[in-house]
């Protein structure tokens, strides 16, 4: 027999027909407390029952009372990490993607749903895609014959197909419109930026010690970064007063304030075009933060995940740029990650590369990805793909076209109803700013716009708290995961809401 | 000012980064270097090192070639299966695709004579086995805190569980005097030592059937342990990733079995299995590990902590659609079996000719050979000179039982799954002849020594003139080992 207790996920629950805070609401799959586990309890561990007589004199006439008393066993332990928070998944990023999943929008059989656009997805280029598989049936797929089949089924070297770094080293120096070199020796493979951020994390920091971040960032960093690594981020503040760009004078106060908590600095960590700004790092930045990292001897990450994503090639810098410009000196502490999920569109296949200029890096980098090796089959498709470079060279130049309208549109329907965002030049998304229209300037203020724009607006929309942006009132809105005709559904509705507002 | 980063760069990195966790110094892998230097190939290089030391099993790729011969519609880069490739390459929900969570369920439910139903809900994937017990380990365990783990065991172990987690293994020592059982003696004897040495317990990690014995857990054996871990409140990570490979039919028992059929004999939130296809399939490129756990909270963690190592859609819409093909499903375990089987059978069958056995086992890749009377001395240093000598004089990279924590020296782990029939009789004859010839080799030096030194004859324990040739050959003969030259 098990005793119950309510489980910390009630406290939070907004499940089907929620009985509210504080309440369970008794859904066998509440995503909040995950599959499988009753929301509003928690097994805390076998029971036993003891039967016990006790004597009990009453009026001279002697009772014997059967008693049952249960006894509890302590519940059986997890890892601290396992029951901490810091997965991240509490924060309203993820909320928001609930109530996407309970009410989706369709535009024939639910007009009136949700849109998502808190998904930084790209869907904008698949049919060059497909298109391309069907006029390479031999070489990505095995063929007729599954000729290839047992050799790929059984190729589990953590170097990686050659053929396949071969391609992705090809393919990244195509993005950066061969402005830079990149070394099939270097790539190392891991399944998605998610685990090559992790790996890097585990890499160049101890538990404890942290790597300094620019605000806002991608939520997913608060995972990523620190939750199995026990490594600690620390935010270098940006401001809408220079378009959010990181300064020198920040770098040195976050790095200022980390020494003060006595915590280690073992790097920076940029992302570059950035998430969720949506816009590309200046040259002289660059210059500047690897200036920085260089006189406290400490690493650069730059996560260039969307460098395939800048609308107008000549804009995106890439930090292999810079190194090149200086014959690669003190490259050794730098180290760029990647990945297919956004440039290509396809996060499914766990695509994510790690490309350092240290070779101690690559060793290690290469060993841990054991844990976290790309599908063989996954390699060998798009080993193929992304070797062919008049496929490469047109895909490139056509998505960022595409994106680019995508912007454009988005960024003209916002300001017909008077809202504006950050010039943007990159990205799935753009970086819009509500602040006129809180109530108060405040993170809750900003919470509580977040909450009317999903309910009553039902758009999905991130706030910028959750990308710890220091002022209330941003908003990550993304463009890139729907049709032009769900976007103008959005903008419309964008319309209406603020009409109503200003009334 | 600059600091000079090339003297300096070890101290850039992690404690993590620069230690031996990842496990690759290990001697171990010199066999692999041979190997690599010098492969086999039966025209272009007949006399390169045959690769004995992989756990694979290639001896069904015809039958699964054949299946997707037939079903193109598997694969979303054929026209078949093209229309599902958006949607498919979108999909990154760490729940995995529902179909494939279901037919990995299946698949393992029929690995197992369907005697066990298994709940896709609890299925959660994670970067092939290795990364299964990693993420395992990081729920379970803290820092500094210990598995027991039963010698001898796997070497990726020390790395999967120990390297980024900082957990400790400790032994739970096998001896061959019962075959390698696990005893309950000797799990009390780990556990109490991790307890003087103030190491908390946080679980046992057994593979069942078992790398590198090839042997699994009888029901008692299982119900034992079970009963172990749970009266001591730790966990029972069970990898069953072998679960496939057994040879006897229905005597093999899982974990998910004895949940079944005693299911009060514990607290179900202690019982985790680890699967893979890596060896029943032959995939190992395919990145298809599984956590399968009966604790809600660690199937919740686990899932969340999988975002580092989901498997690609891509071939979890393959697997998906060719392991919930039952009729295909049930021909392929069965014939695997088969062929297993009859592999095994020829190894051993030819080694026993020459007086080399091994230890009993129906199940995995591999067989555990018994070269203990080829040791010079009964030490691991004798272990390893020995294996060197197979390694550069036969020719063959097979795996040292030490580098597996075997207290035992003299045991090696022969894999037989990873080659084509040619292979296995190039190697058999490798071995046979390098015996036979260590046996003539003796019986010239013997008689050399006798005609040098008649008055020592009386001490010998063999008078080589009256002994028959029969009995020189026997493997009782001390003559036998090739480490022995005429020194008495």
């Amino acid at each position: 027999m098990s005793m119950w207790r309510p489980c910390a996920e009630v406290e939070r629950c907004v499940g089907k027909g929620a009985a509210g805070e504080g309440r369970s609401c008794g859904e066998t799959s509440c995503s909040r407390a995950g599959s499988g586990v009753v929301c509003g309890r928690e097994e805390s561990g076998v029971v036993g029952l003891i039967l016990s007589i006790t004597q009990i004199k009453l009026d001279g006439l002697s009772l014997f009372v059967l008693m049952a008393i249960e006894i509890v066993q302590p519940s059986v332990g997890l890892s601290k990490m396992a029951v901490s928070e810091t997965h991240g998944e509490d924060s309203p990023y993820f909320a928001g993607w609930k109530a996407y999943d309970e009410n989706p929008y369709h535009e024939t059989c639910n007009p009136t749903g949700v849109i998502q656009m808190g998904l930084a997805e790209n869907q904008v280029s698949f049919d060059l895609l497909e298109e391309y598989l069907e006029a390479n049936l031999e070489a990505t797929n095995w063929g007729q014959k599954v000729s290839g089949f047992r050799e790929n089924a059984l190729f589990q070297d953590y170097h990686g197909l050659l053929s396949f770094r071969k391609a992705m080293a090809s393919f990244m120096e195509e993005v950066r419109g061969g402005k830079a070199k990149f070394d099939p020796e270097r790539v190392v493979l891991t399944a998605g930026a998610t685990a090559a951020n992790e790996l890097l994390t585990f890499i160049l920091a101890d538990p404890g010690d942290a790597l300094l971040v620019p605000t806002p960032y991608y939520p997913g960093f608060d995972r990523d970064l620190r939750w199995r690594t026990g490594v600690q981020i620390v935010p270098i503040h940006c401001e809408r007063s220079n378009n959010f760009q990181i300064t020198p004078e920040a770098l040195e106060a976050a790095y200022d304030h980390a020494r003060s908590m006595n915590i280690k600095v073992r790097g920076v960590l940029i992302t570059n075009p950035s998430n969720p700004l949506g816009a590309t790092i200046q040259r002289k930045v660059l210059e500047e933060i690897l200036d920085f990292v260089t006189r406290k001897n400490i690493h650069l990450v730059t996560d260039e995940i969307y460098s395939g994503s800048a609308f107008y090639a000549d804009e995106f810098v890439s930090i292999a740029e810079v190194l090149e410009s200086r014959n690669y000196k003190d490259s050794e502490r730098c180290h760029i990650v990647y990945s297919l999920s956004k440039d290509l569109g396809l996060p499914g296949f766990r695509v994510g590369t790690i490309y350092s200029y240290n070779d101690q890096v690559v060793t290690t980098a290469r060993r841990m990805s054991s844990f976290t090796l790309i599908s063989s089959q996954t390699q060998f498709l798009l080993a193929s793909m992304l070797s062919d470079k008049e496929f490469t060279q047109k895909y490139i130049k056509i998505n960022r076209e595409r994106l680019r309208k995508r912007y454009e549109m988005i960024i003209n329907g916002l300001k017909k109803v008077g809202i504006e965002c950050l010039k943007g030049n990159a990205g799935l998304f753009c970086w819009m700013n509500l602040s006129p229209y809180l109530k108060e300037p405040t993170i809750k203020g900003e919470l509580e716009m977040w909450k009317t724009i999903m309910h009553e607006v039902r758009l999905n929309i991130s706030p910028g708290s959750s990308c710890h942006c220091s002022e209330p009132g941003w908003f990550r809105v993304c463009f890139a995961n729907m049709s032009e005709e769900t976007l103008e559904v959005a903008l419309s509705r964008i319309h209406e809401f603020i009409k109503t507002r200003k009334q | 000012m600059e600091v000079a980063l090339n003297n300096n760069t070890h101290k850039l990195l992690s404690k993590i980064a620069i230690n031996d966790g990842h496990g690759e110094n290990s001697p171990y892998f010199d066999g692999w270097k041979a190997y690599d230097t010098n492969p086999y190939h039966p025209r272009n290089n007949p006399s390169g090192v045959i690769q004995m030391g992989l756990a694979e099993n290639q001896l069904c790729f015809d039958l699964i070639e054949e299946w997707i011969k037939n079903h193109p519609e598997a694969s979303i880069c054929s026209p078949q299966g093209g229309f599902d490739f958006k949607e498919i390459a979108l999909f990154q929900d760490y729940h995995g695709l529902p179909e494939f969570r279901g037919a990995i369920a299946n698949f393992m439910s029929r690995v197992r004579g369907s005697r066990v139903k298994f709940d896709p809900s609890r299925i959660v994937m994670s970067g092939g086995a290795t990364g299964a017990h990693e993420t395992v380990a990081f729920c379970l365990a803290n820092r500094g805190e210990a598995f027991l783990v039963p010698t001898p065991y796997y070497p990726g172990f020390d790395r999967d569980l120990k390297w980024r987690t900082g957990i400790e293994l400790i032994p739970v020592v096998c001896e061959s005097t019962n075959n390698f059982k696990v005893t309950l003696g000797a799990l009390e004897e780990a556990y109490d030592k991790a307890r003087e040495s103030n190491i908390k317990v946080k679980g046992l990690l057994i593979t069942n059937p078992s790398n590198p014995l090839g042997t699994f857990f009888d029901k008692d054996t299982l119900k034992t342990l079970v009963r172990f871990i749970n009266e001591k409140n730790i966990h029972l990570v069970c990898d069953e990733i072998y679960a496939g490979t057994v040879t006897n039919g229905n005597e093999f028992v899982s974990i998910a079995e004895i949940l079944e059929e005693f299911p009060t004999i514990c607290n179900h939130n202690l019982i985790h299995i680890v699967y893979s296809l890596s060896k029943d399939m032959g995939f190992p490129g395919f990145r298809v590990g599984i956590i399968y756990s009966y604790n809600d909270t660690v199937v919740n963690i686990a899932r969340k902590m999988s975002s580092f190592g989901l498997v690609s859609t891509q071939t979890q819409h393959m697997v998906a659609s060719m392991l919930s093909d039952n009729d295909f499903v049930d021909h392929f375990i069965c014939e695997s079996k088969i062929r297993l089987a009859h592999r095994h059978e020829m190894f051993i069958g030819e080694l026993a000719e020459v007086g080399i056995g091994s230890l009993e086992s129906n199940a995995g890749l591999f067989f555990w050979m018994d070269l203990r009377r080829f040791l010079k001395e009964p030490t691991f240093e004798s272990e390893m000179t020995f294996w060197r000598i197979i390694i550069n004089e036969i020719k063959l990279n097979v795996s040292p039982g030490s580098s597996f924590h075997c207290e035992e020296p003299g045991w090696f782990r022969v894999c037989f799954a990873n080659m084509d029939d040619e292979t296995v009789m190039v190697a058999v004859e490798r071995i046979k002849s390098f015996v036979l010839e260590r046996r003539m080799l003796e019986i010239k030096t013997k008689a050399m020594a006798k005609n040098k030194k008649q008055c020592w004859q009386n001490n010998l324990q063999l008078k080589l003139s009256s002994r028959r040739l029969e009995d020189i050959m026997s493997p009782h003969s001390p003559l036998n080992s090739p480490m022995l030259r005429a020194q008495n």
